[in-house]
């Protein structure tokens, strides 16, 4: 085979010639079915739903679909979670050295942030999470 | 010489001579893919399928079946995988691709090609083998998590076995058709 882009498009183009009209419909609908399946299949650590703990015990559970701002009651004060389409926050809290804050958004099913001093907790969860457990 | 009763003597026909043939040489493709390195176990290009469509569209669907189960059988024999796990993927994703091929032989033949069949093929082969691993050997969902790569696996090899068939069927049509198959 002669490597020269004419002699190329012709060694093509001569394949080309044995498909017919139902052939390009079936690879089409084969690339979709490739593209359908992975991201399908490979959306594994996607989260859908946020749990809140306070004190140990669950304060909300909500859907990571629209966006709010949560006020947490703890010991110390007040923590405010932010969600947003598919990720979380902590965006402020009474905690001395503000851990929990300063993680920023979570967006894999498993993440956790935790705010011990006010004893709040932001853990995302989903179907198929790819970890139990998830903290930096 | 008085013939004996107790000897058997087997007269092969010209459909068995056909099928010997042509299965000979799916048999020789599977046994030269399969030196060659894969990235993926179980991605690999399925060259005899190139024989099976060949049969179907010459010599039709029972040939075929033969060429494919006879490929199955005897490489499994020469590569020591009879009976080993292998052996019956390759089974389950012979019986399901055959079986998709005997529904793809009547899409009418002026827009689907060998193209088409090839891919379709692939993609039940694929299919039926998935099936069998999930069922058997990895009784867990995780194995469905290559199912994109295999079906990219499917899409590229069944176009490009495809294509071989549709040409070796062109090179081959008519005259010579009737002395020895491909």
């Amino acid at each position: 085979m002669n490597l020269r882009p004419s002699a190329l498009r012709q060694w093509l183009g001569a394949w080309a010639a044995y498909l017919k009209v139902g052939d390009l419909l079936v690879l089409a609908i084969a690339l979709v079915a490739c593209g359908l399946s992975a991201v399908t299949l490979w959306q594994g650590g996607r989260p859908d739903r946020a749990v809140i703990k306070s004190g140990g015990r669950v304060f909300a559970e909500v859907d990571l679909t629209v966006p709010r701002i949560l006020e947490v009651p703890g010991p110390l004060g007040a923590t405010r979670i932010e969600i947003q389409p598919g990720r979380a926050r902590v965006a402020a809290d009474p905690g001395p050295r503000q851990y929990c804050v300063r993680q920023g958004w979570l967006s894999s099913a498993g993440a956790v942030a935790i705010c011990a001093p006010n004893q709040v907790s932001l853990a995302l969860s989903g179907r198929n999470a790819d970890y139990d457990s998830l903290n930096y | 010489m008085t013939p004996s009763t107790t000897e058997i003597i087997l007269r092969p026909s010209a459909e068995d001579h056909r099928v010997a043939r042509h299965a000979a040489a799916a048999i020789v493709l599977t046994v030269a893919e399969a030196a060659i390195p894969l990235p993926l176990p179980g991605v690999k290009p399925g060259l005899a399928n190139i024989i099976v469509l060949v049969v179907l569209a010459r010599w039709g669907w029972r040939e075929a079946a033969w060429v494919a189960l006879l490929r199955v059988l005897v490489s499994s024999l020469l590569l020591g995988q009879f009976l080993a796990p292998g052996f019956f993927l390759s089974l389950a994703g012979s019986v399901a691709s055959l079986t998709v091929l005997g529904l793809a032989m009547h899409l009418p033949g002026r827009a689907f090609g060998p193209v088409s069949q090839s891919v379709l093929a692939a993609f039940a082969h694929i299919g039926g083998q998935l099936l069998v691993a999930r069922a058997w050997l990895v009784p867990h969902d995780g194995v469905f998590y290559l199912v994109p790569v295999f079906a990219l696996a499917a899409t590229l090899f069944g176009l490009v076995n495809g294509l071989m068939a549709a040409r070796l069927l062109q090179e081959t049509s008519a005259p010579t058709a009737q002395q020895a198959g491909v």
